[in-house]
């Protein structure tokens, strides 16, 4: 048996797991995504990636930007290293994406905040 | 310039800008105050993603949260004014209170009839924990390096040190990673994380980052600039044992050492603290012991979810609009030992339609297992409610209706967590 804490949402079930991939028992999750959630970091971890790019504006050094699911985790470093790359020169929106398929995972990295419209 | 409004909302962060809107949809003239250029409040630098699982039903970072509100703003009467201080409030004879404002336009007075105070909190500081050494620089609170990373994009750190396990030292210590510093590990004086479960396996295991618990900084070294940190293993007491010190050499100490509710603006009106919460002491509807003043989000008492800022905001917001002159009758709820705090801290049992569905908030004051929570009115068990797992870092909320058991202005309400039996 294998313990893990589910990170889908603040409540942190303490799920316990048992079985092989194709064929698991999940006891603990107080709701059916910690199953889900299981299977994936056994076989496939994944995670949101949220960070900041460069932009070319003085009055904000840089915006906010997160993935619009979730990414394979040991893809993280790769993603970073690819954003950290860019400069962003057009004052793009909240929800407006900054890269299309990040290190190819179908994935795009989007603005979370109108800090570049608003000021 | 002099002006009135019925509401002033004081804070423009999360729980500020959730009260403006809620005072105006109940029909208030509304005036919101912020010190900051930009609404928003800590939400602004809080990038990382979470936030609105229980408002919206998904998985939000702090910005677009809180964006979400600000957007709710236009279209309204709320009147919003940015990079303005509040240097004074004043009860006046009748009724309702005088502001006293600097901006850019100088200085003025704002009369209103009824104040929300929504100030949020402070983190504690080096000065606050008693560590030896000299004074280098390199010593941040988690917000204040997170600030540097996220609004200023400038790193504070290559390689530090984070003491205290509280969220934003995680979320921290992740965040300063993913951008190439290394951090040595993390620190808690504590024998159990302050910071919630999921935030433990997802900034500090995913990479492989150590948690030190039962440890402390005793003392930091450097001249201009800090260049090492001496560790300690605790007893539990707390107190550094003698010959557990360890050098790890560093260029930053970064505290996430806990947050303290933000109410200096108030100190002058002399108004009801509660202890424990370090907040001001309400009622159901938010409002302190002082008619028309009404508190939320974290300068009430430091939530661990946006979600139940905002919430908690709408009902004070709702509440200062509706407020009106009557005669309140408080009685306390009482928190027993297994109880660290319980908000509100009494309930108005004046209106009846106010008891109806009473939202109340509480932390347990250790770890449970199979607990049960227990409400007693008048010696009688009232209300009570399993819970597999109950942990201090954890808020839980409840709706309880109170209409029907009887309140009187002698009344004692008081809650209490036991084991269950199997």
């Amino acid at each position: 048996m294998i313990e893990m804490v589910c990170i889908v949402c603040p409540n942190g079930c303490l799920l316990q797991v048992e079985g092989a991939t194709e064929n698991l028992t999940v006891s603990g999750a107080r709701c059916p995504r910690g199953k889900t959630y299981a299977f994936s970091e056994l076989t496939n971890p994944t995670r949101s990636l949220t960070t900041t790019v460069k932009t070319a504006f003085p009055d904000s050094p840089v915006l906010p930007v997160r993935t619009d699911g979730e990414i394979p985790k040991e893809k993280i470093f790769d993603a970073m290293k690819f954003i950290n790359s860019l400069t962003i020169n057009s004052r793009i929106k909240r929800g407006g994406i900054v890269v299309e398929n990040i290190v190819d995972t179908g994935i795009n990295i989007i603005s979370t905040s109108d800090i570049l419209i608003r000021i | 310039m002099n002006s009135s409004y019925d509401v002033v909302v004081i804070g423009g962060g999360p729980a500020g800008v959730a009260a403006a809107v809620a005072a105006e949809k109940s029909g208030a003239r509304v005036f919101l105050i912020e010190r900051e250029a930009r609404l928003g409040g800590i939400l602004k630098q809080c990038i990382h993603d979470g936030f609105g699982l229980l408002r919206f039903g998904e998985k939000l970072s702090g910005p677009e949260y809180v964006e979400r509100y600000i957007d709710m703003l236009s279209g309204t009467g709320i009147a919003v004014s940015v990079l303005t201080f509040v240097t004074g409030i004043k009860k006046l004879t009748d009724d309702g209170y005088a502001i006293s404002i600097v901006n850019r336009e100088g200085a003025s007075t704002i009369i209103t009839k009824s104040i929300v105070i929504a100030t949020g909190c402070r983190e504690r500081t080096a000065k606050q924990v008693f560590i030896h050494g000299t004074r280098p620089a390199g010593v941040f609170t988690a917000g204040n390096a997170q600030y540097y990373v996220n609004i200023l994009g400038k790193m504070p750190t290559k390689k530090c040190v984070i003491l205290g396990s509280g969220d934003i030292g995680l979320i921290m210590a992740r965040r300063l990673t993913l951008e190439g510093a290394v951090v040595e590990g993390v620190y808690e004086v504590k024998n159990s994380p302050s910071g919630l479960t999921r935030n433990i396996v997802q900034c500090l295991h995913d990479f492989n980052i150590p948690l030190h618990l039962s440890h402390t900084v005793t003392r930091v070294f450097g001249e201009s600039r800090l260049t090492a940190v001496e560790i300690c293993k605790v007893n539990e007491k707390m107190q550094p044992i003698k010959g557990t010190e360890r050098i790890v050499d560093c260029d930053a100490l970064i505290l996430s050492v806990g947050l303290i509710p933000e109410n200096e603006v108030v100190y002058d009106l002399n108004i009801p603290i509660d202890p424990k919460t370090k907040g001001l002491v309400v009622d159901q509807s938010f409002m302190t012991d002082m008619k028309g003043i009404f508190s939320c989000g974290n300068a009430l008492h430091v939530n661990d979810l946006v979600d139940y800022v905002s919430e908690g905001a709408e009902i004070a917001g709702k509440n200062a609009a509706e407020y009106i002159m009557a005669e309140r009758k408080l009685i306390k709820l009482d928190a027993q030992k297994n109880i660290l705090y319980i908000v509100p801290q009494q309930l108005d049992i004046s209106d009846a339609a106010k008891l109806c569905d009473v939202k109340l908030y509480f932390r347990s004051s250790e770890d449970f297992d199979n607990a049960v929570l227990t409400i007693d009115v008048d010696g009688k068990e009232f209300f009570k409610k399993k819970y597999a797992h109950l942990r201090p870092p954890e808020m839980e909320s409840l709706n309880i209706d109170f209409s029907n058991c009887g309140l009187k202005a002698d009344s004692k309400i008081s809650f209490d967590i036991s084991r269950r039996t199997k």
